[in-house]
């Protein structure tokens, strides 16, 4: 086995953790303090990222993509995800890989202009009474001549404020399964000024700031037959399909933050001094490196290990399911940590510490919660054996 | 017009640096080492002026270890176009002093012919500030060093100098050799896509024997320590308390 770098990777790695903490980390601490994302900022770095060839790198080469496999895309998602959420997704964005699976005229119209940061797009799936049970959800679209009428409400929608567009994914029918009856799924391109089509402000909360939620409601929303991406019905299989490794990539946002937690942690514990001596060689404080340094090695070699298999085709859901849970668990244990080794000044905003605490709270949630991930985990085990 | 840069891989500037136990040196056994930033400098200009439409191929070489390749890479992710590895010690501690890297870089002037070359001004590790200088008497080439602005036109380049108390311009007849200073240019970032393209580009791997030059350090390095740590300052309220604690310290 070999667990090195290529060249290549230590490069990438390299530059755009030099792009992070030159560009992005001056901004964060306005954000944090207004918990507003200021757009002038954001075109300004937006130009920056797009001559590093590091905005939509996520894409491959064949669209004009930085084309990275799988495991040099999550090197490049980990030392991204250091910096303040908000500003690294929109202003470093990476545009959904759904949006591969458009018509070329889809490609046209949403795909290339994400890329060249004239567009940004989002995803809505999660509804109010839809959350991990998806199928459950209410919003519907229903046939009308060629065209589509959609109704309902989406809600949790990340940044669909800032969108040009959402890609809505919308009841169609029903049909039967051997776990009962399940609702039908379509996907559809909403353009943010359709008639009956509403972004409306989200709900305040607990992490990253300057990164909003909204309410989408869709009160008779007219859409002709060209907005459906994919087949109708088979909206499931487009997002299974395109989505690509989007827990892997949660895995790899937390794993940058931690480490930067982490950094914090160690310099504070060599360079503070108690009774004498630095903290960091009291066993209290010294036991608590050791343990946050073996959880972020578990988890990055777990993260690494389900990209590389996905690269190969071997990836499991189970081993994207234990990377994303181990990650985000670990998140929470490193910032928490990492605040109990600064005292008091771990929690005051001089420090990056309490907001990586406080950000650290929805990882284990969105994207498929905790459970559903040691669900994934010990369903794969069970049905092996007929469970 | 070619351009040759040497860049120099060196101990990364965020590295806080330990002398090695036995005082020989600085302990570079597993720690970061990054392209010199002079240097980074150099390879900017250098592809500026191909840019510019001055220069036709930008030429990295790297003398030092065999892991000064990935310093090469990173010149080429950059926008060089080739690159020459020329291994000259086997343990990173080997320091390879001025003077031989200049004569090794003479050799591959008279191979390479090119119009400039461009160095940083000095190596942030050991300070010499001395290559560019003995390349330019080894050669008899003229010299502009400590360059925060270079404007070649045709025969000559006018370099800017940062020295004491101001700047001075000279005019220097080409080919020269140019060093130059922090704030001649900001260098990009290595973009993904020339990263991807750097791995294709060529790389020669040469030895200082196949220069004919000896390496052997002239200069013993008698003992290396730590700089004494600082006394803790204090802050004080206002202009009065400061002028009283100067005149406490005898110092107004």
């Amino acid at each position: 086995m070999n667990f090195g770098m290529t060249e290549e990777q230590v490069m990438i790695v390299e530059t755009t953790r030099a792009f992070v903490e030159n560009e992005l980390y001056p901004h964060e601490a306005e954000i944090e303090r207004t918990g507003v994302l200021d757009m002038d900022v954001v075109r300004d770095i937006q130009k920056k990222a797009m001559e590093a060839g590091l905005y939509a790198a996520n894409m491959p080469e064949e669209v004009g993509g930085a084309g990275l496999d799988t495991l040099t895309w999550l090197m490049y998602e980990k030392e991204l995800g250091r910096a303040n959420y908000a500003l690294h997704w929109t202003a470093v964005a990476r545009p959904s890989n759904i949006l591969l699976a458009g018509t070329q005229d889809q490609k046209e119209q949403y795909l290339y202009p994400c890329m060249k940061g004239e567009k940004w797009d989002c995803l809505a799936m999660t509804e109010p009474d839809a959350g991990s049970d998806l199928r459950g959800m209410k919003a519907t679209a229903r046939k009308d001549g060629d065209d589509w009428i959609l109704n309902g409400t989406k809600h949790f929608i990340s940044h669909a404020d800032i969108a040009d567009f959402a890609i809505c994914f919308m009841a169609t029918g029903v049909e039967d399964t051997p776990r009962g009856p399940k609702k039908k799924i379509t996907a559809f391109f909403v353009d943010k000024d359709t008639p009956g089509f509403a972004v409306r402000d989200g709900y305040g909360n607990v992490s990253h700031r300057g990164y909003t939620n909204a309410v989408l409601e869709f009160d008779d929303c007219r859409l002709p037959a060209s907005a459906v991406l994919g087949d109708v019905d088979k909206g499931f299989d487009v997002a299974n399909t395109w989505l690509g490794a989007t827990r892997l990539q949660v895995a790899a946002t937390c794993l940058g933050r931690a480490e930067r937690a982490l950094d914090h942690a160690v310099a504070y514990a060599a360079e503070r001094k108690q009774f004498g001596q630095q903290i960091g060689k009291f066993q209290g404080v010294s036991f608590k490196l050791a343990d946050m340094a073996l959880e972020l090695k578990a988890a990055n070699l777990l993260t690494w290990d389900a990209g590389w298999k996905f690269d190969q085709g071997t990836v499991t859901e189970s081993d994207m399911s234990m990377a994303k849970l181990k990650a985000t668990e670990m998140l929470a244990f490193v910032a928490d940590e990492a605040i109990q080794i600064h005292g008091g000044m771990g929690l005051m905003d001089e420090l990056p510490l309490e907001r990586i605490w406080r950000d650290a709270r929805v990882e284990r949630i969105w994207e498929g919660t905790s459970e559903i991930q040691r669900h994934i985990i010990s369903r794969e085990m069970l049905r092996a054996l007929g469970g | 017009m070619k351009v040759l840069v040497p860049v120099k891989r060196v101990i990364d500037y965020n590295v806080k640096v330990r002398v090695k136990a036995d005082g020989s040196g600085v302990d570079l056994a597993n720690v970061k080492m990054s392209m010199n930033p002079f240097d980074e400098i150099a390879v900017e200009e250098a592809i500026r002026l191909k840019e510019a439409g001055k220069a036709d191929e930008v030429i990295a070489v790297s003398i030092g270890v065999k892991q000064s390749q990935e310093t090469l890479r990173t010149a080429l992710a950059m926008g060089a176009d080739r690159a020459i590895l020329v291994i000259a010690a086997d343990d990173v501690h080997t320091d390879i002093e001025p003077l031989s890297v200049a004569k090794i870089l003479a050799k591959i002037v008279e191979e390479e012919q090119p119009g400039v070359v461009l160095c940083g001004k000095q190596a942030i590790d050991n300070d010499m500030n001395a290559t560019g200088q003995m390349l330019s008497a080894l050669l008899g080439w003229s010299q502009g060093t400590f360059a925060s602005e270079v404007d070649i036109d045709g025969d000559t380049a006018k370099v800017t100098r940062e020295v004491d108390g101001g700047l001075q311009t000279l005019s220097v007849k080409m080919p020269a050799i140019i060093t130059v200073d922090l704030r001649l240019n900001e260098p990009r970032y290595a973009s993904l896509p020339n990263i991807m393209k750097a791995k294709k580009k060529p790389l020669d791997e040469k030895t200082a024997a196949d220069y004919g030059v000896d390496v052997t350090p002239r200069l013993e390095i008698v003992k290396t320590v730590e700089p004494a740590e600082r006394a803790a300052g204090i802050i004080v309220g206002s202009v009065d308390e400061l002028v009283e604690k100067l005149k406490e310290a005898g110092a107004v």
